[in-house]
């Protein structure tokens, strides 16, 4: 059913007819038919951005935190341009999002045109695919291809760039078959090798020291996933680590979670990897956060890897038993094969296994030393996550990057998938306040807080405005050191302390910052009242920047410090960081 | 029980490559559509995989595909992402490894621009036949010979021409297809 009209029109057309209530984006020039299309309409609500990055992670948080793909809109050279951190960002994390870039008219490409850029060529190598579309009769399809593309398979960021002839020409708008799209060349494999599932399974039933390792392939398998997960747990009676991507599929709160895994883990989750004889890899891909030294990482274990992407598999470790596939679909398997064998968890064969854990458990890797005079920034948050467990409302937390977002994934705990955004892959500073306001706009009645940092959250801070505009009652909530505290550390650790650049000598005061966008600002720097201060920010109403001052050279720990396997983890306790890395190390990043 | 382990000292490993490197001839079928070369170029830089030869044409009008043959230098850990990666690019269709899959053929065509007279011309020539060289362009003290074959074939009549008055060389790099009836 074909019908007449413009380019502009067909691609609001094509997002209402994938279902697209939600986009953030920013006008100019090149961009202006299809604002004017989007005028025209009140099907698709445009969300006012103050900068292009800002919009990106926006859509980040909103498809994470709703499993829909996000969508974005932007002008022709910087607008594009500006996106392109938002895009390596998704596509590192495999986040679904559409990114509509304009162009200059087809007739000026290649010309220096005012506001043109190479997109295409620009953003490669940072896109699971992009399309410079010549012509308005490929623009419906397309749209359409753009959408399965970034959703199917291993998701990822798309960009469309459309010149602005193509937009103001009209053509036939259709809506094709998802069949008729991409049929030959792009066929993601989503239901593993049964062969393989079975082995899998057969070593899992002779494991007296297993492990689940869960990733970010867990959420983006969809909710049913970790349901699936959390049986196959159940029916195993298996530990369950997860990397910072995959916190909440499997919840904190279930006795066989043994925390995060990884640079900044707990000791019991790091130990287990290190010790276990079989290891499920569910959606994780062997991140150099995670492995430390590959050559001893995981030295008796016999690896199962489930992964959607196959060039994952055996990319940085080598594994025993691949399976290219869907993660809940291959859970699904596994647990059919299981039951199929036997209706007992491995309980007792793996009891001795539990005891070694217990006494891992037993060291409390994440304890510190608190204060009454200062606040301890893991204090903060834990006194966070006890005030928002008595919320009534969903909780959604974001983070930016850095010493606060590894004390937010270590102190903070989640119990369901899709509540818990983050920048793992590429680790960009700036990503949580813009991601708050994307979730936000996904759950108008949830409550969403930025755990941030003051050096990252200065990044966006323009997208408070964002956040006034559209009563957008973020929280963010700011461990104010006055220092990038990572950094910092790292200079302990590998440069003798010699703080280059590290600190920052004209913060601005974040209260009057919050009441100059027209939002609430609260400091607290006394530990005495963080609570009520706690309870301030959550009773108002609106957007909040809540500045909490807190220990200025807090260490992140635990850590497996540079260059050391798992087992050589480094524990609250250990007084001097700076002797710890050797000369050749310090070389190195 | 790994603190025998010296450690490296850095948040990323640099472990010691110990395997060896081999030389790998690549098919790859695309859909020939704009930017498709610059993706599958990208890639290789982008990963940092090593490209020795490359040739690209569309094969297919009809349904628009291009055969791209690529030969690339790596461990055979690497050769396996290569193809991996190149598959995950959206309009590509299929990777085959000739190498590692044996039975294939390969040719190379050159035009090679010779200068000389007297008996070094006369030799230029004796030497073109046995290499079964074509002369495409003669002038009274110069030659142009189409020479096609395999690499190390051209790479031996370009050594013996050297001394001969060798000019200039033009290769197309390597074309390669699988023997027998199947196709990729």
């Amino acid at each position: 059913m074909a019908e007449k009209m413009t380019g502009a029109e067909m691609v609001i057309q094509a997002l209402a007819d994938q279902g697209v209530e939600h986009i953030f984006g920013y006008p100019g020039g090149a961009a202006l038919p299809i604002y004017d299309a989007m005028f025209q309409q009140d099907v698709v609500q445009h969300i006012l951005v103050r900068h292009e990055q800002g919009a990106t992670h926006m859509a980040e948080g909103y498809a994470r935190s709703t499993g829909k793909p996000g969508v974005v809109l932007v002008t022709s050279g910087p607008g594009a341009t500006n996106a392109v951190t938002g895009l390596t960002d998704a596509l590192l994390d495999s986040i679904p999002l559409i990114c509509i870039t304009a162009q200059v008219p087809t007739t000026l490409i290649g010309s220096d045109a005012f506001q043109e850029c190479d997109t295409v060529g620009i953003t490669r190598s940072c896109t699971k695919h992009n399309y410079l579309v010549k012509s308005v009769n490929d623009l419906p399809r397309i749209l359409h291809e753009a959408f399965l593309i970034a959703t199917t398979g291993r998701p990822g960021p798309v960009v469309i760039d459309i010149p602005k002839d193509v937009q103001f020409a009209v053509g036939e708008y259709y809506r094709p078959e998802v069949e008729s799209l991409r049929h030959q060349s792009y066929r993601p494999r989503v239901d593993g090798d049964l062969k393989a599932i079975e082995a899998a399974v057969d070593l899992m039933l002779k494991a007296e020291r297993p492990v689940f390792y869960t990733g970010g392939g867990v959420i983006n398998s969809g909710p049913e996933a970790s349901e699936s997960l959390r049986e196959l747990a159940e029916l195993t009676g298996f530990p369950v680590t997860s990397t910072l991507m995959g916190l909440g599929a499997f919840p904190a709160s279930n006795p066989q979670w043994l925390g995060m895994l990884g640079m900044h883990g707990t000791y019991e989750a790091n130990l287990a990897m290190h010790d276990c004889d079989v290891m499920i890899n569910i959606g994780a891909r062997f991140d150099d956060r995670i492995t430390g030294r590959i050559d001893a990482f995981s030295p008796n274990s016999r690896k199962i890897h489930v992964d959607i992407d196959p060039s994952s598999i055996n990319k940085v470790v080598q594994v025993h038993v691949p399976i290219v596939g869907d993660c809940n679909r291959v859970l699904e398997e596994m647990i059919r094969i299981w039951r199929s064998k036997t209706n007992q968890p491995r309980t007792e064969a793996i009891a001795p296994w539990w005891a070694e854990i217990a006494k891992w458990r037993a060291v409390g890797s994440l304890n510190f030393k608190n204060s009454d005079t200062v606040i301890k920034p893991q204090w903060a948050i834990q006194r966070l996550y006890e005030a928002t467990k008595k919320q009534s409302k969903e909780v959604y937390i974001t983070t930016e990057v850095g010493q606060h977002q590894m004390w937010a994934a270590q102190h903070f705990h989640f119990d369901k998938p899709n509540h818990w955004m983050t920048s793992g892959g590429l680790g960009t500073m700036g990503y949580g306040l813009p991601a708050a306001v994307g979730v936000q706009v996904a759950h108008p009645d949830a409550l969403v807080i930025d755990i941030a940092g003051e050096a990252s959250v200065q990044m966006t801070m323009q997208e408070m405005s964002t956040a006034v505009q559209y009563r957008l009652p973020i929280k963010i909530f700011i461990l104010n050191n006055e220092r990038m505290g990572m950094v910092r550390q790292w200079q302990d650790l590998l440069h003798g302390s010699r703080y280059a650049h590290s600190y920052s000598e004209s913060l601005p005061d974040f209260v009057k910052l919050a009441e100059a966008y027209g939002g609430r600002g609260i400091r607290c720097e006394n530990p005495a009242e963080l609570d009520a201060a706690i309870a301030e920010m959550l009773d108002y109403d609106g957007p909040v920047l809540f500045d909490v001052i807190v220990e200025k050279d807090e260490n992140c720990l635990p850590m497996i410090p540079s260059g050391k396997p798992h087992n050589e983890i480094i524990l609250p306790d250990t007084a001097n960081l700076g002797s710890i890395i050797d000369e050749k190390g310090r070389q190195l990043v | 029980m790994n603190a025998h382990l010296q450690p490296t000292g850095s948040a990323y490993f640099l472990t010691q490559e110990t395997q060896q490197t081999e030389r790998h001839t690549l098919s790859v079928l695309v859909d020939n559509e704009p930017g498709i070369l610059a993706r599958v170029v990208g890639l290789f830089s982008a990963r940092g995989y090593n490209i020795e030869s490359l040739t690209v044409s569309e094969t297919e009008h009809g349904r628009r595909l291009s055969r791209i043959t690529v030969v690339v230098v790596a461990t055979p850990k690497v050769l396996v992402q290569i193809k991996l990666q190149l598959e995950r690019l959206v309009p590509v269709h299929r990777v085959h490894d000739l190498t590692a899959e044996g039975n294939y053929v390969e040719r190379e065509l050159a035009l090679i621009k010779v200068q000389g007279t007297g008996e070094h011309r006369a030799e230029t020539l004796r030497l073109a036949e046995a290499f079964r060289a074509h002369i495409i362009d003669a002038t009274v003290e110069s030659f142009v010979f189409e020479v096609t074959g395999k690499p190390d074939k051209i790479d031996s009549f370009i050594a013996l021409m050297s001394p001969l008055g060798l000019v200039e060389v033009v290769r197309t790099g390597l074309a390669a297809i699988g023997r027998g009836p199947v196709g990729m």
